[in-house]
């Protein structure tokens, strides 16, 4: 199975998923106006992995902005990594320091999906 | 309008401290330039981090609404209905906050939902904001456009105070909407 790799917009995050590592990488901002659009080929791939996931599968949130628009398709993504069989999936969410918006978002996710998730503070992301 | 009116436009605006302001439609580009020009400055004014991303945040809201609401609206066929898709994009910088006002049409109908919604999103503390949010995001159908009619809830946690709004009758199917969201 292909990696997939996009790299980051003004208004787009990078991707970086990794499907012999099992990492699954979203940073930078996530503000279009479609964001289905945009999340789409994501979803897509996470169904194909889903065929045969490795025994550990780490999402690794990095974003630094995103809008309302990409917080629902966000979500779905984190619904269908809940779902997956035969593989340990988690979260690693980021956050910078004094950040208490994007700190929430995580506590967010974390209240409505049932995966275990490590908030991160670093200084910069 | 006469010369001397600009200059009196101008002064207004420097009176209110305002820092940018538009008006007109809101595309995908023009939002592109309004949040890059926002960046540039807020870097410039030495703002702390805590700050600029909280204005960035409720500007990007506020200017996605403006966008999908012209994408809603029909084609334009008359100067008129041209009219009604344009929005006025204002950004004030006070000695210690933001504020971003914008205004625009809305049909007399929508008004009273937004309002009503606006309201229910008022009589909220941050905990019940929070509460609200994540039930709207789990449950919430989302639209064709992507938006899941979580964009008023956000400002308002972000923003951290009330929601300063109100509506003025045009006529009998049009309504303008003014919002005014206090970031400090």
């Amino acid at each position: 199975m292909e990696k997939l790799i996009l790299e980051a917009s003004a208004k787009t995050p990078e991707v970086v998923f990794d499907p012999a590592a099992g990492t699954l990488l979203l940073k930078g901002r996530s503000i279009p106006e479609n964001s289905i659009e945009f999340y789409k080929p994501l979803n897509d791939w996470i169904d194909d992995y889903a065929e045969n996931p490795g025994s550990q599968t780490v999402i690794e949130m990095k974003l630094e902005y995103f809008n309302t628009s990409s917080s629902k398709c966000i979500l779905d993504l984190f619904k269908k990594l809940e779902k997956l069989n035969g593989t340990d999936v988690s979260v690693n969410w980021y956050f910078e320091e004094d950040d208490e918006d994007m700190e929430e978002a995580g506590e967010d996710y974390q209240a409505i999906i049932k995966l275990p998730f490590k908030m991160i503070e670093v200084e910069e992301i | 309008m006469s010369l001397a009116n600009v200059y009196s436009l101008y002064r207004t605006m420097e009176d209110e401290n305002v820092i940018l302001s538009f008006k007109g439609i809101v595309t995908a580009e023009l939002l592109t330039s309004v949040l890059h020009i926002m960046e540039a400055k807020m870097d410039s004014m030495h703002e702390t981090p805590r700050i600029r991303k909280k204005v960035f945040n409720v500007l990007v809201e506020c200017l996605q609404n403006l966008y999908h609401h012209v994408e809603e609206s029909a084609t334009p066929a008359s100067k008129e209905l041209l009219e009604r898709k344009s929005a006025l994009v204002l950004i004030v910088k006070e000695q210690d906050h933001f504020i971003v006002k914008t205004g625009n049409y809305i049909d007399v109908d929508k008004a009273q939902e937004l309002k009503d919604r606006l309201e229910i999103i008022n009589s909220m503390d941050k905990d019940g904001l929070k509460e609200y949010y994540q039930s709207s995001l789990n449950n919430s159908m989302v639209s064709d456009k992507g938006t899941a009619g979580l964009g008023m809830i956000d400002i308002a946690r972000k923003s951290g105070n009330k929601l300063d709004f109100e509506f003025l009758k045009i006529n009998n199917e049009t309504s303008f909407f003014c919002l005014n969201v206090k970031i400090d």
